[in-house]
């Protein structure tokens, strides 16, 4: 299983470097999108992996065996957070793309030909 | 968890007194103020104006009583009542009411800037200004490292917000990078937050340091790169060199109100690498960790801050790279490992921090009339009306007399305080950073002495020039007209630039003293976590 996570962990991350680092504001979106996802699983890859382990409500005397809440948590929040900050850099994107005619990250097309005499 | 549960929650009756709550105002007061503009009509601007008015006057009244009340102690407000290591706290120490003075100063400010003419460039100037304010008190008083996570993230939401108000080309182009580099910015911040609680198993920053200096500090390589990879984060906000390229233009891009008010949004990423560098790093078995790098990074940002500088063009874009001159300061003071120049450099970093916002104001205001398409189509048709040609904005026109004189003073004022040229300020600052640094000799101490005599050479001649450009104007061109609230915010940022300089003596006993306190971690511990400190 740790090779599992790690791996989608990797990829993942891999995708949205890549991605932020292309020339198209969309792409920049999705990669911002990916990484954050890898983010998320590596929070709760911070709680150690566990398989059947229960949840903190209401555990008895074993206190030991439950699953860390912490990051569970923390994963929320930064749902929350990454989505929300993703919705407003969409409204961006648009506004950047209505007003500058061009959806490269810099406004504008980087090898647009002058027209020739 | 509840508290029959857990046995270190004893006594729920601690706290009762109604001063008590005064540290959690800073928070609740700004989000209680904005929440509720949201739902007033945007018309109603007089209403708005003078309600974020009163609630940053009351954000000063409670800052300088914060001040005045943790000089001896620090003030923990347990949020909830729930005790430290499970509960989140706030903690009120030197630092964080110097802080808290310094943003609501500014804030105040730039909102009475703001009343002349920008607060109508857009919808919702002032929630989202208040809101800006509330993330920044929030990440100056919290005491545990998710909760700074969230407070981050509100500062830079509102941020984003107030990059982009008042819309038009260059502004959506810049917020865009803006964005994008910070979005990656708080990933760093989760990697290097998750990392630290997947190795010592706490977030609150007091246990933390307890956990550090006892004797088995567990995954010690593994908890060090996740604090190298959030110091990463911090680096990124507080514009040091490699990791600040996207500030100069992106507070060139914002309206002036809103690049004043942003020039505090760079010393809070100085201010978490302060506290939890002498907090966690401070002593125990990783001491000192990251010292040389903060030292190298903070040089670097000096250098690249003031050959910014020397090639800035525009007043606006050269108080950018006075921010980062600022930043460099700091830290390279902070990573000289010299606690009085350390002393010296947080009383610089409020004198700089005031000018380098009063310098936004008076860019704006002398770079006005040059560049007609300022006021660019709105993003919001529906609730939008021409700021410029209402009723409201008559006191645009009113030309106060010696206008020109006004702007040549605080310009020079400015001047002096950032290049840190006697008799004011910024120059009693570097002398303590001077006096502590050759106080103690050493090649670092060396190193900051001559970078920070270059940096102020290489200050005053840009500015000196930009001065000369824009002021020595010809009698043929308008001389720009000022309205009573850009004067007051002027006067205001200035003033008090005047008074650190004047009460000097005072402000620096103060902040030798925070960095006494800063450098005494097991103090904060014993604080914030009761008897259960070693």
């Amino acid at each position: 299983m740790e090779l599992v996570l790690s791996l989608g962990i990797g990829v993942l991350s891999a995708a949205g470097i890549w991605l932020i680092l292309r020339p198209r504001t969309f792409q920049v979106v999705l990669g911002l999108s990916l990484l954050s996802y890898a983010v998320n699983l590596f929070i709760f890859g911070m709680g150690r992996l566990t398989v059947g382990a229960p949840p903190v409500l209401g555990a008895g005397p074993d206190i030991v065996s439950v699953d860390d809440p912490v990051p569970q948590a923390l994963v929320l929040t930064a749902v929350v957070i990454s989505f929300a900050l993703t919705a407003l850099f969409l409204v961006v994107l648009l506004a950047a793309r209505g007003v500058t005619g061009s959806d490269h990250v810099d406004g504008r097309e980087p090898h647009q030909e002058e027209p020739r005499p | 968890m509840n508290p029959r549960m857990n046995p270190a929650v004893t006594n729920l009756a601690v706290e009762t007194a109604w001063s008590d709550h005064v540290t959690v105002l800073p928070v609740v007061l700004p989000i209680a103020v904005a929440g509720a503009m949201f739902l007033l009509d945007e018309r109603r601007r007089a209403l708005k104006a003078s309600l974020s008015f009163a609630t940053i006057l009351a954000l000063i009244a409670i800052a300088v009583t914060l001040v005045v009340s943790v000089s001896d102690a620090p003030r923990v407000y347990r949020l909830g009542n729930w005790a430290a290591p499970y509960g989140i706290v706030l903690v009120a120490d030197r630092l964080s009411a110097m802080m808290l003075a310094l943003s609501s100063v500014l804030g105040l400010c730039a909102l009475v800037f703001s009343f002349a003419r920008w607060g109508r460039a857009g919808p919702r100037f002032h929630g989202l200004f208040l809101l800006l304010l509330m993330g920044v008190n929030g990440a100056f008083l919290t005491g545990d490292l998710f909760n700074l996570f969230v407070f981050f993230e509100v500062m830079l939401a509102a941020s984003y917000g107030l990059v982009l108000h008042g819309s038009g080309e260059t502004r959506i182009r810049a917020g865009l990078g803006y964005i994008a580099v910070n979005l990656v910015a708080s990933l760093f911040f989760l990697v290097g937050v998750s990392l630290i609680y997947g190795t010592m198993g706490t977030l609150n920053m007091a246990d933390l340091a307890r956990r550090l200096a006892g004797p088995t500090a567990g995954e010690l390589a593994l908890f060090e790169i996740g604090c190298a990879i959030l110091g990463l984060a911090f680096l990124i906000k507080c514009s040091a060199w490699p990791l600040g390229f996207w500030l100069p233009s992106t507070y060139a891009a914002a309206t002036a109100p809103a690049a004043a008010i942003l020039a505090i949004l760079s010393k809070v990423g100085i201010y978490v690498v302060v506290r939890l560098s002498l907090l966690v790093f401070g002593a125990g078995v990783s001491a000192g960790f990251g010292q040389t790098m903060l030292f190298a990074a903070g040089l670097a940002t000096l250098a690249f801050g003031t050959v910014g500088l020397l090639a800035a063009r525009d007043l606006t874009r050269a108080a950018g790279y006075a921010v980062m001159v600022s930043s460099g300061t700091v830290l390279a003071a902070l990573g000289s490992g010299n606690d009085r120049a350390l002393a010296g450099a947080l009383y610089y970093l409020v004198g700089s921090t005031l000018a380098a916002g009063a310098l936004f104001l008076l860019a704006e205001i002398l770079q006005r009339g040059r560049d007609p398409a300022e006021a660019a189509a709105p993003v919001f048709a529906d609730e939008y009306r021409d700021p410029f040609d209402d009723e409201d904005s008559v006191e645009v026109g009113s030309v106060i007399p010696a206008g020109v004189a006004i702007l040549g003073v605080g310009f020079l004022l400015c001047t002096l305080m950032l290049a840190g040229i006697p008799p004011l300020a910024g120059f009693v600052g570097k002398l303590a950073i001077f006096v502590g640094a050759a106080d103690a000799p050493s090649p670092t101490g060396w190193w900051l002495i001559a970078a920070l005599t270059l940096s102020s050479l290489f200050t005053l001649m840009p500015l000196v020039r930009l001065g000369i450009l824009n002021l020595w104007v010809r009698d043929a061109d308008k001389p720009p007209t000022l309205a009573r609230s850009e004067v007051a915010a002027l006067a205001g940022l200035l003033a008090t630039c005047l008074a650190l300089s004047v009460w000097g003596g005072p402000a620096l006993a103060y902040a030798d003293a925070t960095v006494g306190w800063l450098t005494q971690p097991q103090d904060y511990v014993r604080a914030v976590l009761g008897g259960s400190a070693p």
